[in-house]
């Protein structure tokens, strides 16, 4: 391993190489092997004999470290989002390497150890894995797939099927941040300022709401890819309800509007990665913006809008959104690839 | 949670709806007033700023020819995926990311990227030029659209590449001038412009100025705006008093925008290129409307390099973006809006692009825009 500094198809094969890489490399940076069945194929995990949140999810992004973060911190932010989000906190974590012929070993070593990093802050577990290698060009660099278990929160009850007429919609911060940064990376764009992606952990500020809500916290999610707007038409969707948003209470990162209005972009659209929307009981809007401002990713948090109501019979639902000059417009799901205009 | 409608914006829109008022009634003429905004930047800023519903029912504002994708003739998107397809080259494409998706007779770019041609969204003419010097045994062909807002750009590149001698990178040109169709408009008899919303952008370039001849010439006031809702109704106000008053000028309510424009850079616009005419679409060919690139700076033409075949202008079908264009129907009185265009699969090209009317149209349900005749 010490003298080989770029992956090669070996180190898929399973072998020696292989044992290497993963005690090497990998282990090292996600905890060391005295983790739980790090070198088995299996983690076999005590059922508390409570509801368990289970969930999956793969991470491709290229370039693979970007301003704010890189694709292993984004692999374990992502998972124990979405776990957080269903309102469960994290327990385990599977995290399986699909890595290019080719990749230099000192980035692996970067993305593993700052996988590790976050998973320790985080408090998650990264109790197996898997490793392969593909011929160079079959992928860009590398790809990561995780698995997550959670444990569901006690009064945790969350679902479209919660959501009801006068729920506020609340949003913890600013959008648009991991998008944009990654797509400044990806095309050598600079701006006035620094542009980071959000990428971050939600778990903290989830959990508290969950504990500090109850029953009055009715849904949430995670805008990624596809930004709130697709969350949004996701919610009206799976809620049959629509929903009225206000363009100028939603929370702004002034670089992030400024990069979005140079590429032609909607900011609504674009990915976040430490971003919450929580749908909540009218009477407890303002205690959710008070519990999720106290967490730094949260700080920005804001009520944005709320349901309307039920959608008209035969009608799909909509979401509208009045605007910063209080016109109104559709927020529609955006249909894939957004693409930069021309001038 | 429905907000007062601020206060400034208010005021800006009661002055439009008197103004509006003294129009129709000084005229006698009925309504409604149109204002054609010409770039496709402010159609965007229109639809996704809801101004539309502010503004009263008797003014209508209608998209006109500014957005680069969208009067780009159908014949150029063919020529282009012959290239991709055809050629033996087997030259990398680099286009602007709005290109991408614009459907030709056989497909789109994007299609023939997923068939295995070698398309690649750049961000600026000098990033093709950056990814020919990397990939130094392909050749690159840039796809260079749009007003005189890219042009300087696709200059500069033409003249780097010639500077550093960059032997595999060449230019397919389609640049236009945006007076010359602003002009055709206006000799058409079915749609009513009562003045010109100007665009921004271009207007860096041109200075506000450009636009006396059209002001004159038609009798139709031209106000230059910035791009967000102020800017936006301060030119609308200003083209209403000018109709109050019955004068026709050339002016700016955008202080980026110079009397002059940037001199240098149409000096490189004159350096670089020849004028020509140009196919536009739903407008046809227009004289001297075109940029090509001169002589002295023909082996950086795509055309000659790659001996391109012209392929025959044709209307798409069912397609009503050239109406769309020249403001003689909005978006939704297309057949095929939201049917079987849609962003997703889109028919047209003013379905595509991310400044088209219909993509505004369908993204920002401006259903309330109306039609003109």
């Amino acid at each position: 391993m010490s003298d080989t500094t770029h992956i090669q198809l070996a180190h898929g094969g399973g072998g020696q190489l292989t044992t290497e890489l993963i005690e090497q490399v990998i282990l090292p940076a996600l905890g060391g092997p005295q983790q739980a069945g790090a070198l088995t194929d299996s983690a076999v995990l005590t059922s508390p004999g409570k509801r368990l949140a289970l969930t999956t999810d793969s991470y491709v992004v290229h370039p693979l470290e970007f301003p704010g973060g890189d694709i292993g911190t984004l692999a374990i932010c992502g998972t124990v989002n979405d776990l957080a989000v269903a309102g469960a906190r994290p327990t385990a974590m599977t995290m399986a390497l699909i890595i290019s012929e080719g990749l230099d070993i000192s980035l692996l070593k970067r993305i593993v150890e700052s996988a590790g990093r976050t998973a320790a802050e985080v408090g998650v577990a990264v109790v197996t894995g898997d490793t392969k290698v593909v011929p160079g060009g079959a992928l860009d660099g590398m790809m990561i797939n995780t698995a997550g278990l959670g444990e569901v929160l006690d009064g945790a009850n969350l679902g479209f099927n919660q959501v009801s007429t006068g729920d506020s919609v609340v949003l913890s911060g600013p959008l648009g941040e991991h998008g944009l940064a990654v797509m400044a990376r990806r095309k050598g764009l600079r701006f006035s300022s620094d542009l980071l992606s959000d990428c971050a952990s939600l778990s903290e500020p989830a959990a508290a709401l969950v504990e500090a809500l109850g029953g009055d916290l009715h849904f949430m999610r995670d805008p990624t890819r596809g930004g709130l707007a697709a969350t949004l038409a996701d919610l009206a969707e799976g809620s049959a309800h629509d929903i009225e948003i206000d363009e100028a209470s939603i929370p702004v990162n002034p670089t992030a509007l400024g990069a979005a209005e140079i590429l032609g972009l909607d900011l609504l659209t674009v990915a976040n990665e430490g971003k919450l929307v929580a749908v909540v009981a009218a009477e407890a809007s303002d205690q959710a913006v008070e519990v999720l401002r106290k967490y730094q990713v949260a700080r920005q948090a804001a009520r944005i809008g709320h349901i309307t109501g039920p959608a008209e019979t035969g009608q799909p639902p909509l979401v509208e959104m009045i605007t910063s000059i209080g016109g109104r417009r559709i927020v529609q799901m955006p249909y894939g690839e957004e693409l930069p205009r021309i001038c | 949670m429905t907000r007062a409608v601020d206060t400034e914006i208010r005021r800006q829109c009661d002055r439009i709806d008197r103004l509006c008022r003294q129009v129709l009634e000084s005229s006698g003429s009925a309504g409604p007033i149109q204002i054609m905004e010409v770039c496709g930047t402010h159609t965007m800023c229109i639809a996704r700023s809801g101004l539309a519903g502010l503004l009263p029912d008797d003014l209508k504002l209608i998209s006109g020819p500014g957005c680069p994708v969208c009067v780009t003739d159908q014949s150029y998107i063919d020529r282009a995926m012959h290239l991709a397809l055809e050629c033996k080259q087997r030259p990398i494409v680099a286009t602007y990311g709005d290109m991408v998706r614009v459907p030709g007779s056989g497909g789109s770019l994007g299609e023939a990227r997923a068939a295995g041609a070698r398309v690649e969204v750049v961000y600026s003419a000098d990033q093709a030029v950056e990814l020919a010097l990397d990939r130094g045994d392909t050749e690159v062909v840039f796809l260079a659209v749009g007003f005189e807002t890219t042009a300087p750009g696709a200059a500069m590149a033409v003249l780097r590449a010639r500077r550093e001698n960059v032997p595999n990178f060449s230019l397919m040109t389609a640049q236009k001038f945006i007076l010359p169709a602003m002009e055709a408009l206006l000799s058409q008899d079915d749609v009513r412009i009562d003045g010109f919303l100007c665009p921004g952008h271009v207007s860096v370039i041109l200075g506000w100025k450009a636009y006396e001849q059209i002001a004159e010439k038609y009798a139709r006031p031209c106000v230059v705006a910035g791009f967000d809702a102020p800017q936006v109704l301060a030119a609308v106000e200003a083209i209403l008093a000018q109709l109050v008053s019955g004068r026709a000028e050339a002016t700016s309510v955008y202080p980026s925008v110079a009397a002059e424009g940037n001199r240098r850079a149409m000096e490189l616009l004159d350096e670089v290129f020849v004028t020509s005419e140009a196919s536009w679409r739903g407008l046809g060919v227009i004289p001297e409307s075109g940029m090509e690139l001169r002589e002295a700076f023909g082996r950086f033409d795509a055309a000659v390099r790659f001996d391109l075949p012209d392929f025959p202008s044709r209307e798409i079908p069912g397609c009503r973006c050239g109406d769309v264009i020249c403001g003689r129907l909005h978006p939704t009185g297309c057949g095929l809006f939201g049917k079987q265009c849609t962003p997703r699969r889109a028919v047209g090209p003013c379905m595509v692009s991310s400044e088209g009317a219909c993509a505004a149209a369908y993204k920002y349900g401006l259903h309330d825009r109306g039609p003109m005749q």
